[in-house]
């Protein structure tokens, strides 16, 4: 009664990255880092109208240690830096930044001595999501564009680690391994 | 050397937050334990301060609006409303009839959409998954509103000094009839998974309490000083935007715990309704500017023809407006309790301080009195129940 009836009996042939590549992009799981509006239209996005579920992005982690992908829904102030610093050196590897919102990406319009100006300043960020706040829909198509990311990476070639090292906010392990 | 039963281990001090699922937000917890009952909480906030107070001291009066919007994020407008109503008392405008209607309609929407995040939260937090997506479902109803009215869900910047940019379109009466249709129903549906949810009650009712003179001393404001019994409500005590001329009921609590908070709140969206049903019946055609012509831009078709008021045009859109010299406290019945805006203008287009008060920091004193001497799993009720906003007390 389903799926398995259409497909015949035989194998799949496929490479072990694809496959991979394919369940890691499948589900992702945020770890619950909302800081400021932008954590509402994260909510938003998640309930039931959008239904974040859709894209195999739901499960929202209170735990960085179960969680491979942070959405930094927010403005980070200066404070909040080494938190979020440990949070995702405390996430396992393989793990993906979403940096949503103007603030998180940029400082937006908080261009002032307490927030920091972009959060790829503390950790490397793949996908960048502009708005203010950014609408579901954006959030959406940001964890899509990750999804394409991922499929294109490789086993044997891990990203490598950017170059600027972010300022010894807190006391870290490396994070790269 | 330290045993057991050595000082040094009757109690343990545990650390909640900054980053945890159920402190709606940045807030961390320094939180001291006997087992499992609270010796003593201290919040430690700050780690959202955005300097908001200071970035207003940068920008003129009418770039500022967009600022208070990011403040308490959900209700946006409600932050306008005490922004522009400081310095519209500054100023010493007076609103068209339409606008102010307008405003009570949007400033008890709000109300609402707030109200549902704080419920949908607040029971996920509790255990209660389901809620939280049937408040979420409502709510975007709400945020249309918003869409429609300004082309953003959920910073909107509406409200200016003066009135309104723009008039609401044409859908927007229907629009909030539908909703008022709806909203009933589902309002229904709440109650029916919590009121008499014997895992809600159980979890809220005898939490948390606070006495009416715990209240006022810790000067409390909105749903949490009223579910004490304390009747105080700025849209009654101080009105604004003509409130006084509706016809609403205060709702209050008997016991001050978790249990009357939430019922406080649920009656309070039921006395939105009430209101919005009003403002809708009472708008009338008619301007939603105040009548100055320092305030708006002029007309678009006129700065392409006349040389004087493209010349306005471009004064206004780089300076702005300017206030004579002198201060003005406004405040308003957010969601939260009382915000008021303290703004201090020195004659220029930029006010020279602009300083909040904001319910939510002051609410989140209480806390510590909810919580020392019950376990420390209430200690999430007492958050929610509180419905803080960590963009507001950082700001």
């Amino acid at each position: 009664m389903g799926l398995e009836e259409l497909v015949p009996d035989g194998i799949l042939t496929t490479t072990v990255e694809k496959m991979v590549n394919w369940a890691r992009r499948s589900s992702l799981w945020p770890v619950t880092f909302g800081l400021a509006c932008c954590a509402i239209e994260m909510m938003a996005t998640s309930a039931a109208r959008y239904d974040l579920a859709r894209f195999g992005a739901e499960v929202f982690r209170a735990s960085p240690r179960q969680a491979d992908l942070m959405i930094v829904a927010g403005r980070v102030s200066k404070k909040m830096a080494p938190v979020l610093k440990r949070i995702y050196d405390q996430m396992p590897e393989p793990k993906w930044v979403i940096s949503m919102g103007a603030c998180a990406s940029c400082g937006g319009i908080f261009n002032n001595y307490a927030i920091v100006q972009g959060v790829d300043t503390v950790v490397p960020v793949d996908v960048y999501v502009p708005g203010c706040p950014p609408r579901p829909e954006a959030l959406i198509y940001g964890i899509m564009k990750l999804q394409e990311k991922i499929d294109r990476q490789r086993l044997k070639q891990p990203d490598p680690v950017p170059e600027s090292e972010p300022p010894a906010a807190t006391e870290t392990s490396s994070a790269s391994d | 050397m330290a045993t057991a039963t050595s000082p040094e281990f009757k109690t343990i001090t545990i650390n909640m937050g900054p980053q945890h699922p159920s402190t709606h937000g940045v807030l961390r917890l320094v939180i001291e334990l006997d087992g499992e009952t609270v010796v003593s909480l201290k919040p430690v906030i700050g780690y959202l301060h955005t300097g908001m107070e200071k970035s207003m001291e940068s920008k003129n009066y009418h770039k500022s609006i967009t600022v208070t919007d990011r403040m308490d994020y959900l209700s946006p407008l409600g932050n306008n409303m005490a922004y522009v109503g400081a310095v519209e008392k500054i100023m010493d405008l007076t609103i068209p009839e339409r606008a102010q209607v307008l405003r009570v309609i949007l400033l008890e929407l709000t109300r609402i959409s707030s109200h549902l995040v704080w419920l949908g939260t607040h029971a996920i937090d509790l255990g209660a998954m389901s809620v939280f997506l049937y408040c979420f479902r409502e709510r975007e109803k709400l945020l249309d509103v918003n869409d429609l009215v300004a082309g953003s869900r959920l910073t909107p910047s509406y409200f200016r000094v003066g009135g309104f940019y723009i008039d609401v379109p044409d859908a927007f009466v229907p629009h909030v009839r539908k909703f008022l249709d709806e909203f009933p129903k589902a309002l229904g549906e709440y109650q029916n998974l919590l009121t008499k949810n014997r895992i809600w009650m159980k979890r809220t009712i005898g939490v948390g309490i606070l006495s009416p003179e715990q209240a006022i001393d810790l000067a409390l404001t909105g749903p949490v000083l009223r579910g004490s019994g304390v009747r105080y409500d700025v849209r009654k005590a101080m009105p604004y935007s003509g409130y006084d001329t509706y016809d609403f009921e205060v709702p209050l609590g008997k016991n001050g715990d978790v249990y009357d908070r939430y019922l406080c709140r649920i009656e309070e969206m039921k006395q939105s309704l009430s209101i919005i049903r009003q403002g809708l019946d009472r708008l009338r055609q008619g301007p939603v500017r105040a009548d100055n012509p320092y305030l708006f831009p002029a007309d678009r078709t006129d700065v392409k023809l006349n040389m004087e008021e493209l010349i306005y045009h471009f004064k206004i859109m780089s300076e702005g407006y300017s206030a004579p010299p002198g201060d003005a406290y406004f405040s308003i019945e957010s969601p939260k309790g009382e915000l008021g805006f303290y703004v201090v203008s020195d004659g220029g287009p930029i006010p020279h301080r602009t300083r909040v008060r904001p319910p939510s920091l002051i609410n989140l004193q209480a806390l510590e009195d909810m919580c020392v001497g019950r376990m420390v799993a209430d200690v999430v009720a007492c958050i929610g129940s509180i419905d803080i906003v960590l963009g507001e007390v950082d700001r």
